[in-house]
Order: structure tokens, then sequence, then C-alpha cells
């Protein structure tokens, strides 16, 4: 070994994990970890942590799992993160503290966010959990939303002494964590819950089953609630749809739809109620991680599927980790793809897709090349599945039914990003909500920025 | 946990159930819904509100007991909880809109079909707090069926019950009933009709035909209720609406039912069609069938 490297981590044969919802990677033991740890250079001037949107210690960390104190290198990663396990699990390391490792440059980056995981999933299966320290300052703060982004906002305003309660639309806590990101990625029952477990260790409160905007509203919350602040960590939920004909027949989704199924409701377990259509010949159109998730689930229910992109590859905005995964189980790639239409049968249910092939043409204002049709080159696609993946955008429930705050022309809230204040006093936003659908990284690391601010707004 | 604090059987498989949940029963308004999940297993079952007590901080439910989780729903008791309970979602009628003088100068018709006679009635009452006394259709395939009749003469002017087989009142579906009504010289500013798809469909070619505006409350499958899934989205005026948050009412002769009618099939399998027609009730995994109706 020299150290170029990097330690393999053991992952489910494709073949085999192509057919269940277990965890794909089962990450590193001990043994792997600390020969893996043994790699950083402990740089002095350590880019890594640059790379890091919520800038963990990264050599710091590391340094103990060398050691073999697994116990200090959690403790150590805690003092700035609190999902751990979910950050070393889907955090896209490559293109962030791996991009900037001293070691990448000759060989492969240090494999921190195996390690991060190793550390954070240790802990569990010890039972460490963090513990409520802080005293209480008597400020009282609403957080709406259980996603990234709400619950580092209301971990590090509870750290600060801060009485939090956080508002949760969906039965279930975790937004995007829950509903989103499936089974085999990130595991709901232990790794999920457990960190969500972890920050109501903390003291924060969280009520489910609370539609803000609805239920009850952000004024509401200020004025008859007995809150100081509050911040909103929404997301960006709602779905894009392409409006080309036979969009709404049966047989259509929206990825929410087909993963929330899936995910959420655990449509794929028998003993679960809801229903979910897997179908046997699946199209999913689009090229991200959520994309990438909903084929590998359609895959996981016993279907055919096709991943239909308009770009090539070299465009594909999901992780390259991913791709890999999803090429490994099966997934069929039609690049330089897009739908025209959607053909309907006599009962209203898709049986194909109409397709043009493009070419890639000057670079647009993203730096991409831009794709172009190529006239008369419309083919079709037999089908019985279309799962629509072309991203999502904020849910104007909240910025609808709360005056004062101002939105952009993408619906996001608008927010200072050092401090997440948005337009009304009182009120901070981070995440999704704000920069529209980005990663889970971003969005605590705004969550965590949003929290310093409204400490400083209270005078806490 | 969301406490039940009454049961009642209105008729074979619905049931009337009053709920706690604080936050819905002060903040809900006519025209809104509720989701409910029973427990860990069970499905999201979107619920038109069909009355609620501030004081009490309660709200009140009907359904019929149709799919796997209504159905286990439906052995739930007085004093027994369900697990999840959220609300109001969606728009509140159009009417809680309008002034109180507006509505009152109006003559209104609803037209209640099977189940939808629940989410009809809050809006009867609500309309009598305001002054404003409406008429109202309730119809039934037979008189076992129908529900909530004596409730509803006590907050609308008129009454009129229309079965399919003649059991009970007018012999005729509620469109006929409703050509009968306007034979004998009643005549309406506007309609609400809300129950089965076909139901709406029929009483909405009719009312487009006679030139009276007609709103529908469409409930059609849907998972988080907030905008999020998208499945419950339907073709309003040639454009795609979502009928969670930018309904559940709308026009409803702008409103493609033929298409919402296919939709409404997504989950439902050829045996489990071919067992409904047998047993009026579906097996397996399949989608509720909130509206409840059995065409």
């Amino acid at each position: 070994m020299n150290g170029m490297t990097r330690i393999p981590v053991r992952e489910q044969e494709p073949r085999v994990r192509a057919t269940n919802f277990e965890e794909v990677c089962l990450g590193y033991n001990q043994e792997e970890a600390m020969a893996e740890a043994d790699r950083c250079l402990n740089c002095k001037n350590p880019k890594c942590v640059e790379g890091c949107p919520v800038n963990i210690d990264i050599p710091a960390f590391i340094t103990e799992i060398k050691q073999g104190d697994i116990k200090a290198a959690y403790d150590k990663i805690s003092e700035y993160s609190a999902l751990p396990a979910i950050c070393g699990r889907v955090c896209p390391q490559e293109s962030q503290c791996e991009a900037r490792c001293v070691r990448g440059i000759k060989g492969d980056a240090v494999s921190i966010g195996k390690l991060e995981r190793f550390a954070a999933d240790w802990a569990r299966e010890q039972d460490v959990r963090p513990e409520k320290t802080a005293k209480s300052n008597g400020k009282r703060v609403a957080v709406i939303g259980s996603g990234p982004a709400g619950l580092t906002c209301a971990g590090e305003l509870a750290k600060a002494g801060c009485e939090v309660t956080i508002f949760e639309a969906l039965h279930e806590a975790g937004g995007v964590l829950s509903y989103g990101i499936p089974e085999f990625r990130l595991p709901k029952k232990t790794v999920v819950r457990s960190e969500i477990e972890n920050v109501m260790a903390l003291g924060v409160k969280i009520e489910t089953n609370c539609v803000v905007g609805r239920s009850v509203t952000v004024e509401e919350l200020l004025e008859k609630e007995g809150f100081d602040a509050v911040f909103i960590g929404s997301g960006a939920g709602l779905p894009r749809f392409m409006g080309i004909p036979g969009e709404n027949a049966n047989g259509v989704f929206s990825a929410n739809e087909y993963l929330t199924r899936s995910n959420l409701m655990k449509a794929f377990d028998e003993a679960y109620d809801t229903p979910i259509h897997a179908g046997t010949k699946v199209a999913v159109v689009g090229g991200g991680n959520v994309a990438m998730d909903a084929a590998r689930t359609a895959l996981r229910l016993g279907a055919e599927v096709h991943i239909v992109y308009r770009r090539s590859e070299a465009e594909l905005p999901a992780r390259a980790e991913e791709v890999h995964h999803a090429k490994e189980e099966g997934i069929l790639f039609d690049l330089l793809t897009n739908p025209t239409k959607i053909l309907v049968d006599e009962n209203g249910w898709v049986k194909g897709m109409e397709c043009i092939r493009m070419e890639l043409g000057e670079p647009d204002a993203s730096g991409r090349r831009s794709p172009v049709e190529i006239p008369g080159s419309e083919f079709v696609m037999e089908l019985d599945t279309v799962i629509m993946s072309l991203g999502t955008s904020p849910n104007p429930l909240i910025s609808s039914t709360t005056e004062g705050l101002e939105t952009n022309r993408r619906r996001c809230l608008v927010a200072k990003e050092e401090t997440g204040a948005t337009t009304k006093p009182g009120v901070f936003a981070g995440g999704d909500a704000v920069t529209g659908a980005a990663t889970v990284i971003l969005a605590m690391g705004a969550g965590k920025t949003a929290a310093k601010g409204i400490l400083e707004y209270l005078g806490v | 946990m969301f406490q039940i604090t009454k049961k009642r059987v209105l008729a074979n498989q619905i049931y009337l159930m009053d709920v706690k949940a604080g936050r819905v029963a002060r903040s809900g308004q006519p025209g809104q819904f509720v989701i409910v999940k029973m427990d860990e297993r069970g499905e999201r079952i979107p619920l038109t509100i069909c009355d609620y007590d501030r004081e009490q901080e309660t709200v009140t439910i009907v359904f019929q007991a149709v799919g796997a989780s209504t159905r286990r729903m439906a052995e739930l008791e007085e004093g027994e909880y369900f697990q999840d309970f959220v609300g109001p979602l969606g728009q509140p009628s159009e009417l809680t809109k309008e002034s109180s003088e507006a509505l009152q100068k109006k003559k209104l018709l609803f037209i209640a079909g099977g189940v939808g006679t629940a989410p009809v009635y809050p809006q009867v009452k609500w309309l009598r707090e305001q002054g404003c006394r409406a008429d109202c259709i309730i119809g039934a395939r037979n008189e076992a069926l129908i529900i909530l009749e004596e409730e509803m003469k006590q907050q609308a002017a008129h009454v009129y019950v229309a079965t399919d087989d003649g059991s009970r009142g007018f012999h005729g579906n509620v469109t006929e009933c409703l050509k009968d009504l306007m034979a004998k010289g009643n005549e309406y500013d506007q309609i609400v009709a809300i129950g089965p798809l076909i139901m709406m469909k029929f009483v909405c070619l009719l009312t487009k035909e006679l030139g009276i505006p007609t709103i529908v409350s469409m409930n059609p499958i849907m998972i988080d209720g907030t905008g999020m899934c998208g499945a419950c989205r339907l073709t309003v005026g040639g454009e795609t609406r979502f009928a969670c948050v930018d309904g559940p009412e709308f026009d409803g002769h702008l409103v493609d039912f033929d298409e919402a009618m296919k939709r409404q099939t997504m989950y439902r399998t050829e045996e489990g069609r071919a067992l409904l027609q047998l047993q009026d009730q579906q097996s397996g995994k399949e989608h509720h069938e909130s509206c409840g109706c059995h065409q």
C-alpha cells in the first residue's frame, strides 16, 4: 500500500441489491477506517475544511480515528454537525471536502465522507448521544420544517439555550431525508430516526401534522403562541412537469410522488396500506440525484428502467457515485434524448413516449452546452410508466399567507446570506426555501448561519 | 395522537366520527379538508371537513369503509386514537369570501351525492349562520344510503331526497331531480355539487346548458395534501391544477371529468373492480375511494 489509493468500501453486490431495499454501501469497519484515516496528511492549512459548508474540523476528527478514539472523533464532528451519519452518506464530498484534499492531486482523495459515516455509525451503535447542556436563555423559537435546514437550525439554537419547537407538515419528521432519499441510500429507522432523536435530545420539540400557512400562520406563532423568532426551512417541495401532451395520463408520476409512496409511506413493503404503481418498463425523465433515486427505486420494484436526459453524460447533475451505482444495477441511460409527447391508450394509461434526439450546441448561461433538437429524429419508446424528475420549487403556502415576506421570481424567499434574515422582522429562512432545490449539506449550512442570525437578533 | 370523541354509523359502511384536533378545529372553514392516517401502516386519507366545534376543539369527519385503510379505520371506537390528523388543507369555499348581504340575495342549491352529503353539510350550516337558507338535493342509490337528512333539514330551506330505485323521495338521480325542480318553477343563481365524479359530471353538463354557475368539490387521489406529490392534478379550463392547494373546489363547467374519472381508477386492479361490483367493497392494496360512490 503506497497510500495513493483509498481503502475500498464494502458494498452489496449490484445484482443482489437491485432486488432489495437494504443499504447499498456497507461502510468501513474500524480496521478499514483506521487504515483510511492513516492516509490523511493532517495538512497545516487544511483545504478540506474550506470545502465543507459547515466547516467541520476534518483533520482533527480523522486524527482521532487514526488513534482509534472513535468517541473523540464523533465528539469533534458533533461540534459542527448534528447529522453526521446522514452527511457521511448523502453529501457530495467529491465536489466539496474531498475535492480539495491534497491526496487527490496525485492519487485518491481521503475518503472523508466514509470516515464521517463510520464515526457517526459507531456512536449510534454504542448509543452515544449528545447531551443537553445549555441553560435556558428564556427565548422561544419556532422552526418550520424538519428537514436538514430546520433540524440544524433547531439544534444550534437549542445548544445556545433557546426553547425550540419544530413544526412539520407531514406525519414524520425529516423532510426530504424521510420522503425523498430512498432507504437503500439512507436507512430511515436506524440512521434518520436516530439523528433526529439526537436533535431532540438537545431539548428540541417536534410537532408533526402542522401545516404552517394552514393549521397556524407565521403571525399567529409570533403573536399568539409566544415565539420570539421564526425560522422557515420549508424546502422546495413543489414538483415541476414538462407541460407536454399526455402528462396527466395514468402511469405518469412526479418523482416526488413515486419516492414519497415508497420512502415515506413504505409502499414497497406489503405490510403497509399505501399502493405504488411499480411499472414494468419505466422512463425517468431527468438526470439529477432525485432521478437516480426514482430510477433505482423502480428497478428494485421489478421494472426495466431508462433514464431519459436531454444532455450528455458529462452534464448529468447527479453525483458520480449515484450514476455509477445506477449503471452497475442495470439502469439504462438514454442520453441526448428529450420527450415531446406521452402516448396514451384508450383507458387513459401510458403506452409510450415520443422523444426527439438532441445534440449539444453552444454553452448557455449555466456554462453547460445547451441541448438542441435534431430535426426529424423523433422516435417512440414503448413504456407503461413515466416518472418526471425535473426539479422542484418552493411551496408558496407560507409566503402567500405571511404579510411582509418577499419572494423572488422563482418563488424563493428573499433572505440575507450572512444572517438568514427575511424581509419580515423576526423571521429568518434558509435551505431550499431560499435557494431552490440544492443539497442536504447546503441547507444545513444555511440553517447554521440563520441560527447565528437569530441569536444575534434575540440578543443572546 | 388524536382522540375519537364520538362515533356514529350513518348507513351501511358509512361512519361519522368527531375527532379532537385543536389546530384544525380552530382554523378550519367550509370547503377545506383534512388528512387522516390511522396508524403506522395506514394510508393518508383525505376527507372533507364535515363540521367543526371551535370550543370543543373537535372536527367531524364522515367516511365510507371501502379501502384497506378505511376498513381498519371503521373498527376504531370512541376513546381510541388516530395517529395522525392534519389540516385544514385546501382553499375555503368560494362562498365564504362573499358578504352576508350578497349571499342573502342569492338563490343557492346544493346537490349532494352519497357520502358527498357530508362536505355539503358545513357549507349549508355556515350559510344559515350568514342568514342565507339554501336548498339541497340529497341523492343516493337507495333509502339506506341517505345520510345526514335530519341535520340538513335543520339548516336548509328545503331538502329534496332522490333515490335511484325510488325507495325514498324522488325516483331518479339528482340530475333528473334538478330538472324536475326547474320544471316546477324553481330558479337558482348558483349550484354547488359534491359527490361521485359521474354525478358531478352530469350535473355540470345540465347546468351548463341551463346557464347556472356550478361549483364542484374534487377529491382525487393524493398523498401529502400540500402540493408536494402532484398526484391530485386535474385539468381545469385546459390547465393543470392541483386539487390539494388550488382546490378542492373548482368551476364545474371547466373541469375535465373524464380525465379525473380515469385517474381515480389508477390503483384499482381488475380483481378489485370485480370484487367491488360483487361486494360493494374492494380488496387488496388499492387506494381508498374517498368519495365512496359505487358506479
